[in-house]
């Protein structure tokens, strides 16, 4: 499969009163089409960031892309004008977040915020885009589309809110949906059903997601490729199949052992040691040296590099640097 | 919504019921009346024009007097001026409404657009220079900022006329009329909105601030909306919506007149004759128009709450 979205050596960095903050360092994956790429990782690792960089949504003068270049069909999106990203953002690429509750604006009827798009890049009329909309509101899975129309944010639900905000992404046919943690603020019964959904439109259509999250159950439900994010960095990524039973960096184990199990009975769930280190401190080292149980001399002085292991799967880790001889 | 109005009304009567005793025992139990300060009176004379205006009556029943006549729609007789105080109210107030229509038109339309651009732009040299100005602007007192204009725009340039409403001794009409009431209140005008610019730019910087932090705001831009349908659609209507509160205290400074203003510019408005009539002791002019005054700012509030709800979809009433 050709890859859509090329991403290389991008990073991003915030201007904070403290200090700069490097909140994406230099991340490079790519995202094919029909491919469902998962970023995992805690609070704070530059899952989100990753996205927004990629939405060109990223805002000075706080913050910055630094580096890098995100190819998309062959356009380099940092170096789009800014008219021409407009036309790729809700278009082409579309995105849904996090908080539905808060995503939709409170003063505007969900039909006008659905149409918006449409009208704007699809070019229809008020009454194509209209019909349009209704249209969208049923698909999403949504009875009463009409009476929808006219409704408020405010009297839905939280799980149809997120359910309206993904009839806007897919409004206009994107090539490449990117959801940040689409489903953290919904309950369990309606993360499955928001899953199902985007799983059922991917497949239909052919587009291409890129799913941020922290929950590794997602993980195994929907992605084709994971891609393990800590500090700002990608310390491994590979195939889902092959991470999820293989996993070589020690931080993607110490996540899969503190995943809880069905039917495990445990007195405690395991968690990694210590905290994940203030991105203004950051000095050259392997960033999880010292929440590491395998920790050497070399981790805490040297960054490691991406390298392929092997079917497939790349690691950030000074274990499998064949130039250090480890025993 | 209907229950919530009747109750609402009721509450209204309530505290403008209370509202008129207060008045009314502040004005009457004050030492001193209309009658006291005219030294060129006998004492049998003051007694006999107490007697006819009903100012040796005990408080209370001067108070049920006033307030039955309120009710009929007679809100006293002016001592000074010996005409009616609603007739003297029509004189007057609609001088000051003009003034205070068009520069509360002026402030709110300046205020919201400056308050979006720089908030937008917050922290340029834009935005620095508007912060500046705009403390500058409210640090200095009215009367030196009036002065200080009337001094440079009237006197040195002699482009405006430094006060009046008309030129002495012009009986110009229609469309000249026109020209020449323009032409005297621009520099009230100017002085009355530069002092009510500062803190409503303030107000409206921030709330846009605010607004443009949510995440709906995110949304807006993600559908790849152009950045002025984000600003003036997505974001002002949000940022609007807290301002709904200060258009109930419009409403008696519209009509209220502004003492300090119209005393600096010679205007004849309401303003003025409050002054003056606070020289005379002319309480019955000073009662009716702080009753006045009151009956305002309880429609006002109430006509901010109803327009709430007209302008926000999550308040139910």
């Amino acid at each position: 499969m050709e890859p859509l979205m090329n991403i290389d050596r991008l990073s991003t960095v915030f201007f904070t009163e403290d200090g700069k903050v490097t909140a994406v360092d230099e991340v490079s994956f790519s995202i094919r089409e029909g491919e469902t790429v998962c970023i995992v990782g805690e609070s704070g690792c530059g899952k989100s960031v990753t996205a927004m960089s990629i939405m060109g949504l990223v805002e000075e003068p706080g913050g910055k892309i630094s580096g890098g270049s995100i190819d998309f069909r062959g356009e380099d999106l940092l170096r789009l004008d800014k008219n021409t990203l407009r036309s790729i953002r809700g278009n082409e690429i579309a995105m849904i977040f996090q908080e539905p509750m808060s995503s939709l604006n409170p003063v505007m009827r969900i039909g006008e915020q659905i149409m918006e798009p449409l009208l704007v890049h699809l070019r229809m009329n008020k009454k194509q885009a209209r019909a349009r909309a209704i249209e969208l509101i049923t698909q999403v899975g949504i009875s009463r589309p009409e009476q929808i129309m006219g409704s408020y944010p405010h009297e839905l639900s939280g799980g149809m809110l997120q359910r309206i905000m993904i009839a806007i992404a897919i409004s206009c046919g994107p090539k490449l949906l990117i959801a940040d943690e689409p489903t953290t603020a919904l309950d369990v019964t309606i993360q499955a059903q928001i899953l199902d959904l985007l799983r059922g439109f991917k497949e239909n259509s052919g587009m291409s997601i890129l799913l941020i999250t922290h929950d590794l159950g997602v993980v195994a439900e929907m992605a084709d490729y994971v891609i393990v994010m800590y500090s700002g960095q990608i310390v491994e990524e590979g195939g889902v199949v092959e991470l999820f039973q293989n996993p070589k960096h020690p931080y993607t184990r110490g996540l899969l052992k503190s995943k809880p199990v069905m039917g495990q009975r445990l007195e405690e769930l395991y968690s990694i040691p210590g905290q994940v280190p203030s991105p203004l401190a950051l000095e050259p080292s392997c960033y999880f040296h010292d929440r590491c149980g395998h920790c050497m001399d070399v981790c805490r002085t040297r960054q490691p590099q991406l390298q392929e292991t092997g079917s497939g799967q790349k690691v950030a880790c000074w274990l499998y640097e064949e130039a250090e001889v480890y025993v | 919504m209907s229950t919530y109005l009747t109750k609402r009304m009721l509450y209204m009567l309530i505290i403008l019921f209370a509202a008129s005793l207060l008045i009314f025992c502040l004005y009457a139990l004050t030492p001193g009346d209309f009658i006291t300060g005219n030294i060129k009176l006998t004492a049998e004379r003051k007694a006999e024009l107490r007697e006819i205006y009903g100012l040796n009556k005990p408080v209370l029943e001067r108070y049920g007097t006033w307030m039955n006549n309120a009710f009929h729609g007679d809100f006293g007789y002016s001592l000074a001026q010996q005409k009616p105080v609603l007739q003297l109210f029509g004189d007057y107030i609609w001088n000051s409404f003009l003034l205070a229509a068009v520069s509360t038109f002026l402030t709110w339309l300046i205020a919201v657009i400056i308050g979006v651009i720089s908030a937008y732009k917050q922290y340029s040299w834009f935005d620095t220079l508007v912060m500046i100005a705009i403390f500058a602007a409210m640090s200095l007192p009215s009367f030196f900022i009036g002065l200080f204009l009337i001094k440079i725009l009237a006197v040195d340039l002699k482009w405006l006329p430094p006060g009046g409403m008309m030129t002495t001794g012009s009986n110009a009409t229609g469309f000249a009329y026109f020209k020449e009431v323009v032409h005297h209140m621009t520099l009230p005008v100017i002085v009355m909105t530069l002092l009510g610019l500062g803190s409503l730019t303030r107000y409206f910087r921030s709330n846009m601030i605010d607004v443009l932090k949510q995440d709906y705001i995110r949304t807006a831009r993600a559908k790849g909306l152009k950045e002025r349908k984000v600003l003036f659609t997505h974001a002002l209507r949000n940022a609007l919506l807290p301002a709904i509160t200060l258009v109930g205290f419009e409403l008696p400074a519209l009509f209220g007149g502004s003492i300090i203003i119209e005393q600096i510019f010679n205007w004849p408005g309401i303003g003025q004759l409050y002054m003056k009539s606070f020289g005379l002791r002319d309480y019955p002019l000073l009662m009716g128009f702080t009753m006045f005054l009151a009956i305002l700012t309880v429609i006002g509030t109430l006509l901010s709450d109803i327009l709430y709800r007209v302008a926000d979809p999550r308040v139910r009433l």
